[in-house]
């Protein structure tokens, strides 16, 4: 009896926790007006997680220590996640069809960067890959990311231009994960944005691939329309666009948006 | 256990204090809700559509292929560990019977970031097979076997192992003294003892390798028809084709009630 009661005491105690966090997530969402106390969610792509994290870091400490977090996942991934109506503030996409695909719930995206593709290799190139034609080779392990994510579409398509037939390995969930593959010396080849081997730090490098089998992959930004942090979602947005955000970009090795 | 003792438990059953039935019916529709939310968006017209394209039945004919290959490798490695464990008596049992079971609480992508360490091209072990034999593991359906195998033996390790200190050993020691030789015993004596046993271990075992993710996908990779088992299929249309991505849930559902009611006898004893 005793036993019983001191578990039943234990289960009221819990529930009364998860009444009390619940309470708490609805005081940050009366708050919300106030940028001082909330918290901006931005979905990224995987692709932007260097650069971004950055970014969130001058944003917080510009703005009383506002903090941002983060998802950064394949943007296939993050698009379907808000089309679930997902808490997301703001969305960085690495595409623009994955943009399209949730046109209905974010407010007009704006272009704030651009990326080329490379081949990533291991460090010093073990295999000697040389450019595209290499990679059809059979005993190469290639890594691609899946045809859903945008640099599996990206891939498919310079391939499709450079008219090479690749069967690869694996083709991985989001960008980063290809370039994991490599740097681990599972795979001996993929095709990532150059801002992925930038990140990619000493464990791979690239191969470039000719401007004329290139694609130019585009990086759209927009707000949420269901955000209840509208202001600060539009203050990160600026932050992106602005001279200083194009900076921090660069750094990361992206190309402004291309001018249409 | 005699009646009089299940009786007086049974009694003392229904005196629970009914606060305890709030939180016990929030747990209730806790654990059903989330069951009931698959069932209501499921395309019941379409789903034999959904279910036969080439992509689904791929990962179902995968799924199949791999989690028996687990079961295989389970039964042919961890029958003999579990009769090692049991009637071994050695010197820091207890450290390998908690080593054999780590993989259960593991969370199942460390598993795959640890298998690659070890059976990876560059791993411990992998180096060595890619060097002498040509062997590489990650990205092959024999790589997703392993990363299956990994995280389901220890079920049927844990059920093996049980039902060995169960059983009577009398009948073992009966049979020796008829002069029947070791194997002869196991043969014919000590593993029919333990029938039920390994079986609700075999059953655990291939639920639990049938629905494995974490450590496949980190592992083995991701590649329709080499290394995309179902529930890496349903993760990776659920970002792009979520009516996929539910009839194929619905089948591992469906699969996993089927255990349940397989076991049932064993689990939910209705005496």
């Amino acid at each position: 009896m005793l036993r019983s009661r001191t578990l039943l005491a234990a289960m009221l105690a819990v529930a009364a926790l998860a009444l009390a966090a619940c309470g708490g997530d609805d005081d940050s969402g009366r708050s919300s007006g106030a940028a001082s106390s909330g918290e901006l969610k931005v979905f990224a792509a995987a692709s932007l997680t260097a650069a971004f994290t950055e970014l969130g870091q001058q944003y917080t400490s510009a703005n009383g220590g506002t903090k941002v977090t983060f998802n950064f996942a394949g943007s296939q991934a993050l698009a379907t996640q808000i089309q679930q109506s997902a808490p997301a503030d703001l969305f960085a996409s690495a595409d623009i069809p994955n943009m399209d695909k949730v046109k209905d719930l974010v407010r007009t995206p704006q272009n704030f960067a651009s990326s080329q593709l490379q081949i990533v290799v291991e460090k010093g190139n073990p295999k000697g890959v040389m450019g595209l034609d290499d990679l059809a080779n059979p005993d190469l392990k290639v890594v691609l990311a899946a045809p859903d994510v945008p640099a599996g579409k990206y891939a498919a398509q310079i391939l499709g231009k450079a008219n090479v037939t690749v069967k690869p390995v694996s083709e991985e969930d989001n960008v980063k994960a290809v370039v994991t593959k490599v740097s681990l010396g599972e795979a001996d080849a993929g095709i990532v944005y150059v801002t992925d081997v930038t990140a990619g730090g000493d464990k791979v490098e690239g191969v470039e691939i000719p401007e004329t089998q290139n694609v130019l992959a585009t990086y759209p930004i927009a707000t949420v329309k269901a955000s209840k942090n509208a202001d600060m979602a539009q203050a990160f947005m600026e932050l992106v666009l602005s001279a200083e955000g194009q900076q921090v970009l660069k750094q990361y090795g992206f190309l402004p948006p291309p001018t249409t | 256990m005699t009646a009089g003792v299940r009786q007086r438990r049974a009694g003392g059953g229904s005196r629970i204090p009914a606060l305890l039935l709030v939180p016990a019916t929030l747990a209730l529709g806790f654990l059903a809700v989330p069951l009931a939310g698959l069932l209501a968006r499921t395309p019941w017209g379409s789903l034999g559509a959904e279910l036969a394209t080439p992509r689904v039945l791929e990962a179902l004919r995968l799924s199949l292929v791999c989690s028996v290959g687990a079961v295989g490798v389970s039964l042919l490695l961890g029958v003999p560990l579990a009769f090692l464990l049991a009637r071994v008596e050695f010197p820091g049992r207890n450290l390998v019977r908690a080593l054999t079971t780590l993989s259960m609480v593991l969370p199942p992508v460390v598993g795959g970031v640890a298998l690659l360490l070890a059976f990876g091209r560059r791993g411990l072990v992998g180096r060595w097979l890619d060097e002498a034999f040509g062997i590489t593991l990650p990205f092959t359906t024999t790589g997703a076997i392993l990363a299956e195998a990994f995280v389901a033996m220890p079920f049927l390790v844990i059920s093996t192992e049980a039902g060995l200190r169960a059983m009577d050993r009398r009948y073992e020691d009966a049979a020796a003294t008829l002069g029947a030789g070791r194997w002869t015993i196991l043969r014919r004596v000590t593993l029919p003892l333990i029938a039920p046993s390994l079986g609700a271990g075999v059953a655990l075992c291939w639920a639990r390798a049938l629905g494995e993710f974490g450590a496949t996908i980190t592992f083995a990779g991701n590649l329709p028809g080499v290394t995309q088992t179902m529930p890496l299929a349903v993760y990776i249309a659920l970002e792009t084709d979520l009516q996929a991505a539910i009839a194929l849930s619905l089948v591992l559902l469906v699969v996993s009630l089927a255990v349940l009611v397989a076991l049932r006898d064993r689990w939910f004893p209705t005496a």
